[in-house]
């Protein structure tokens, strides 16, 4: 159970009196504006007391909320859609999505991770975790978005790639470290949107790219929480105490210069406004695009490779010249 | 020893365990290996075969012929998230190098074998589980940077355990920052050839291990995306032994060769010998054009 929706409650119970008073006012001789106004001050400030400063953990299970917009509500916001499947070899992967797309002026290619937004949902899709069959769709798709000439447009919204039997066998390390191949060299501009979590390579597989904008609440890490802990300290429920050593939310990433933008979300987080958050972000994507399109290739490409050449944190202790992001 | 020698204390004291260092049990065959002996073997169990994990500096003394130009041997670990949990991971980073005796995951640089040139990285399991932080991310970058450059042939010895966890997602940026020169090295017509060796992992197997043209094993060698105990815990069943092994790997098709440790240096000739050849092909083609 995600511990926000636990503390949602107070906040949806508000919501409902406010609503009903609203319903009831209408019509009504005696006027209750001012205890409808009282309530509505109560609401607000109850809202900032839940989200006015969430710690790194709390984010965690923002980015995870299972009312947050995923990359299917992104792309229902855009112009167009025109869904293509499969990896040609062996299967289509639900656990990723993708197609061609017009937003605005542009024409692009639109690849995403997708989370179910229920249970069943979540059993088709695997939780959003993709298999090597996801990763090489992807890179398909990204390849095909190189044949077309068009920009290319990724949600990242995963804990990490599926980690089964399986995908072992169908050579899970090869699937990423070929897409990153593909990604860090494709001959068009690229953006990434971190809608939720960023889970590890699983993540970064679909998330080099020319600008990486980030959700404020979304997180982005090494591993996750769970993970991390349990590799660390052999205790996956030190979970909390991870995320907030891991530096995960989109503040830090802007910090170290992974990250180039973060998209401010409504107060109480993306899921309280979904429409707003949607048309936010595309409008962002969009904006980016422009920006892109007046760079050559050349430009665009050279300024890539520095980008992550440039990432890491080190001394030199020979050439005086610390490389510190 | 008499007995006053033995009360005079720490010198001969060290000396016992000195000579009790020098012999090694064999993890698999339990057979007690005399250490000198052990390391002329390659580090190779003369009873059952078994190999141990090699370190770095004995790796590349095994195989190349004479002189190693090591480089960006100054680049060094910094704090970037201010990690710490029991201890600092500063203090881990002063553990390692005291244990190790070398002062990160990886050494880079340039040699021959056989008489070939060539850029080469070996990384060390004894250091942090071989784990990738932005010094091993930024040394072989260099080193994948200098051998595009220099127009020579790339041999990476891998041993990991993955991303890691005390650099956060600065680690986790190495694997995009060496793919983005592996891509450029590999554009420049330079053969790119990896030596997975136990165990290669996480960031590391899902970055340059797997991106290179060849891509070798170390006899039963765990090679693996996933960790074996997170696949038990989500699968809740036992993996089979063979899972993850180098022959595993080999018979579904995810990599070129198995080899036992003697066997590598001669094939890496070898596949120099065919890169050279095509070299030459390529040279002779430009000449009469």
């Amino acid at each position: 159970m995600n511990p926000l929706l636990e503390r949602e409650k107070g906040l949806l119970e508000l919501e409902r009196r406010i609503d009903d008073l609203r319903s009831a006012n209408e019509g009504q001789r005696i006027d209750m504006s001012a205890e409808i106004a009282s309530l509505e001050s109560k609401y607000r400030q109850l809202l900032a007391e839940v989200f006015g400063s969430l710690s790194p953990w709390e984010k965690v299970h923002m980015a995870r909320h299972p009312r947050r917009p995923t990359t299917l509500d992104y792309i229902a916001g855009l112009d167009a859609f025109d869904e293509m499947h499969g990896d040609r070899m062996f299967r289509d992967d639900p656990a990723i999505v993708g197609g061609f797309a017009r937003l605005g002026g542009h024409a692009i290619l639109v690849i995403g991770q997708q989370r179910g937004r229920d249970m069943k949902e979540n059993l088709a899709r695997n939780f959003g975790m993709s298999t090597p069959e996801g990763y090489r769709k992807g890179e398909r798709l990204a390849q095909l978005a190189e044949r077309f000439n068009l920009p290319l447009v990724t949600f990242v919204d995963t804990k990490g790639a599926d980690p089964g039997i399986l995908s072992e066998e169908h050579a899970q390390s090869e699937a990423i470290a070929a897409s990153l191949e593909v990604f860090a060299a494709l001959r068009v501009p690229t953006v990434c949107v971190v809608i939720g979590e960023g889970g590890s390579g699983g993540a970064l597989a679909l998330a080099i790219a020319d600008r990486v904008l980030m959700l404020e609440h979304s997180v982005y890490s090494v591993a996750s929480p769970e993970g991390c802990a349990a590799i660390l300290w052999g205790d996956a429920s030190k979970a909390d105490e991870a995320a907030a050593h891991l530096k995960l939310t989109a503040a830090d990433l802007r910090g170290f210069g992974i990250v180039d933008e973060v998209i401010p979300e409504p107060l109480g987080g993306a899921h309280r406004d979904a429409a707003a958050t949607v048309t936010r972000v595309l409008d962002r994507v969009g904006g980016v695009l422009d920006l892109l399109e007046s760079f050559s290739l050349a430009e665009l490409l050279d300024a890539r490779y520095e980008k992550y050449r440039r990432l890491g944190s080190w001394r030199d202790s020979v050439a005086g010249t610390d490389g510190v992001t | 020893m008499p007995m006053a020698d033995w009360l005079r204390g720490g010198r001969n004291r060290d000396k016992v365990r000195e000579d009790a260092a020098q012999w090694v049990k064999c993890p698999s065959c339990g057979e007690v290996l005399y250490r000198p002996d052990l390391s002329a073997n390659l580090d190779v169990c003369a009873r059952c075969s078994h190999h141990f994990r090699m370190r770095a500096h004995d790796r590349i003394l095994s195989l190349v012929d004479g002189d190693f130009e090591e480089i960006a041997r100054g680049v060094l670990p910094a704090d970037p998230l201010s990690w710490s949990d029991k201890k600092s991971y500063p203090q881990k980073l002063a553990a390692d190098a005291a244990k190790s005796g070398i002062d990160e995951a990886v050494i880079c640089g340039f040699g021959s074998i056989g008489g070939q040139q060539l850029a080469l990285g070996v990384m060390d399991f004894h250091f942090r589980g071989g784990t990738m932080g932005s010094v091993v991310g930024e040394r072989l970058t260099r080193l994948i940077e200098a051998a595009t450059e220099r127009g020579l042939p790339c041999v990476l010895f891998t041993a990991s355990g993955g991303a890691r966890m005390e650099e956060g997602m600065l680690a986790l940026m190495q694997m995009a920052k060496t793919t983005a020169a592996v891509v450029r090295l590999k554009a420049s017509g330079q053969p790119f050839i990896t030596v997975l060796t136990d165990p290669t992992t996480g960031g590391v197997s899902a970055s340059f291990a797997f991106q290179a043209d060849v891509i070798l094993a170390e006899r039963n060698a765990m090679i693996g995306f996933a960790g074996r105990r997170v696949i038990e815990q989500t699968i809740r069943q036992r993996l089979p032994d063979r899972f993850q092994t180098a022959e595993f790997l080999l018979e579904r098709g995810h990599i070129d060769a198995v080899l036992e440790r003697p066997n590598v240096k001669p094939m890496l000739e070898r596949l120099l010998g065919y890169a050279r050849a095509g070299r030459l092909r390529r040279e002779r083609a430009e000449l009469s054009a």
